[in-house]
């Protein structure tokens, strides 16, 4: 068992349309150990949303390989794939992406449900909702009551709830303003430091800079 | 609320509720229509079998010449159609358990008042058989004498006879004792035209003692009629065909079986709009899902399963349709209670079991047709590229 928690392996996802083919990641590797803090940015169009589509187990790689844990997603079926987003993988979007027809708590509760296929009697939703400042009154309120930093933290227990290895973020304080964004950031940077494994993608280099590691990607390529 | 995909379902189907309704009154119309179709030919094949069950109760043996018959009526008596006085004894002995057995003689002749004269059909009984048979009457009584008769009221009304008028019959004069009630048309005999004269009288006019033109069976259980015609004929036709057993009760099943066919037709049309609902249905289902690309994206994005997915659409069709089907069958109770009074005029079987166990059936043809629409919709959600679907607005 090694200390790597992703391994991209010559990883290249190419996709076929009537033009042509379109090469968005080309032959890729990539390690990533557990508890690392790693920042990937490029210019749009680098592959950077097709590499995180990768390490969320959402797409199979035309060739190569992916690894999380020292499962490698080529074998999985699609079944195994979605397990391993409930389970291993949490996901943060820019858009918040909760669940309009639940309440905070419900979206929070969502994914322990379906994981444990019973309602949470522990108190672990509320106590989550609580690390990320959302207190019980709130937690009542459907998403579209809350503001866009309340939503992103509701976001953060969701995808915090079934104790995930790994935390994906697409551009998390994109849709936020500075003084919300870094709040998020420090959620985020905090869970980081209790052993969370985190992979931002972002476009803001004040959040890259906060990483271990910045990964570079250009034409699909990574450049440094 | 334990299982979390039907709870977002209900939620939806809740939150949508006007599209929701929409959707379920086109079930709710289908329902109402199959079950009142359903309960209408139930009620009315037993209307009708009520009304032809008077004569279902009658078998008509009549002796074989080698003439097909052509039912409806006694036959004109020639010497060689008639049955023997042992060939009566045989049938009354066979069907006499099963019911009341009477020998009936009958011919058209000409009756005569001064110079009136009508060609009329003359029936022979005996004197209980009038008792028995006829035995209502609207005026006067029963002959006491082989020359008085009775009328039937059509005959008595055409003719201006009463009771005491006199006219003569063949050869005979006569005096009219009684005046029967009427009593339709019959297997065994229709009497409301004619002149029943004691089976003396008749054998003395007419000829052929100790014979009868045919001989009626009256069953006490019409379910009985088959078992009757087998026995009678298996016994007496073994070696040679002597009679011929007609059974009013298959015509009866015959007409019966008419009116469920038409119904069934009827039915059958009031279907196709559950085919227009089931439109409707595949049309909303398919536009909820084209409005929840984003949220199947984020639903599979987080670990949920394909399986779910379809789950969650499944739940949102079913529960539309037992909406629309539980509705329908309420309506149906209501509406086709109105519809069976207005259409037959009773409701005398409108709660039976054979009546109302089209509701629950309409109810589950309503229902699978709701579902059969859900699942291409729903399959479409569930297989939905998670990435594609995050990306949609």
């Amino acid at each position: 068992m090694t200390d790597e928690v992703v391994s991209l392996i010559n990883l290249s996802k190419i996709y076929s349309l009537p033009s042509g083919d379109v090469i968005a990641l080309n032959n890729i590797s990539l390690q990533i150990k557990k508890g690392e803090f790693v920042a990937i940015i490029g210019p749009s169009g680098s592959g950077k949303s097709t590499l995180l589509n990768q390490l969320g187990c959402m797409d199979v790689p035309t060739s190569g390989d992916l690894k999380i844990g020292d499962k490698s997603v080529n074998s999985m079926t699609d079944q195994e794939m979605t397990t391993l987003r409930l389970t291993t993988i949490g996901f943060i979007f820019q858009k918040f992406n909760l669940l309009p027809l639940l309440s905070a708590h419900e979206n929070v509760e969502y994914p322990y449900t379906l994981k444990y296929r019973k309602r949470d009697t522990t108190n672990r939703i509320t106590k989550l909702l609580k690390l990320v400042g959302i207190d019980e009154d709130l937690a009542k309120h459907k998403p579209n009551e809350l503001s866009g930093g309340q939503q992103q933290r509701v976001a953060i227990a969701r995808a915090l709830v079934n104790n995930p290895m790994i935390l994906l973020c697409d551009e998390p304080t994109g849709n936020l303003d500075s003084k919300t964004g870094i709040m998020v950031m420090n959620i985020l940077r905090r869970l980081n430091k209790k052993g969370k494994t985190l992979i931002i993608v972002t476009h803001d280099p004040a959040i890259a800079e906060q990483a271990d590691r910045i990964v570079t990607i250009r034409d699909g390529k990574i450049v440094l | 609320m334990k299982d979390i995909i039907f709870a977002m379902a209900l939620r939806n189907v809740k939150i949508n509720y006007f599209r929701s309704i929409l959707a379920a009154v086109g079930i709710t119309i289908g329902v109402v229509a199959i079950a009142s179709m359903g309960m209408l030919g139930t009620n009315m094949t037993g209307a009708v079998t009520d009304q032809l069950s008077s004569m279902a109760d009658k078998l008509t043996v009549t002796a074989y010449t080698g003439k097909s018959g052509g039912g409806g009526g006694p036959q004109v008596s020639t010497s060689n159609d008639n049955l023997t006085k042992s060939q009566y004894k045989n049938i009354q002995k066979i069907a006499g358990k099963y019911g009341y057995v009477y020998g009936l003689d009958s011919i058209r002749d000409k009756v005569k008042k001064n110079k009136d004269t009508w060609n009329t059909q003359v029936y022979g009984l005996d004197l209980t058989a009038m008792k028995t048979i006829l035995n209502n009457l609207t005026e006067g009584g029963y002959p006491t004498s082989d020359n008085s008769v009775l009328i039937g009221p059509n005959f008595a009304l055409d003719n201006g006879f009463k009771v005491g008028s006199q006219f003569s019959v063949g050869s005979r004069g006569v005096k009219v004792a009684g005046i029967i009630e009427s009593r339709g048309m019959s297997m065994d005999m229709n009497t409301d035209n004619a002149v029943v004269i004691t089976q003396n009288l008749f054998s003395s006019l007419y000829g052929g003692k100790d014979e009868y033109s045919q001989v009626n069976i009256v069953l006490n259980d019409i379910n009985d009629a088959s078992t009757v015609s087998d026995e009678i004929d298996s016994l007496m036709n073994r070696r040679e065909t002597q009679v011929r057993v007609q059974d009013s009760s298959r015509m009866v099943s015959s007409i019966s079986s008419s009116v469920t066919t038409m119904t069934s037709f009827a039915t059958i049309i009031a279907s196709i709009s559950l085919l227009v609902a089931a439109v409707s249905i595949f049309n909303i289902m398919m536009m909820s899902v084209t409005e929840r690309i984003r949220e199947i994206g984020v639903l599979r994005s987080i670990g949920t399963q394909k399986i779910e997915i379809l789950r969650m659409f499944m739940y949102e069709a079913t529960l539309i349709g037992i909406l629309g089907a539980v509705s329908g069958m309420i309506l149906s109770i209501v509406i086709g209670f109105v519809f069976i009074q207005v259409m037959i005029g009773n409701t005398k079987y409108f709660f039976t079991y054979d009546s109302l166990i089209h509701l629950p059936y309409a109810m589950f043809v309503g229902l699978i047709i709701c579902i059969i629409s859900g699942i291409y919709p729903a399959w479409r959600g569930a297989n939905k590229d998670p990435i594609e679907a995050l990306r949609a607005d």
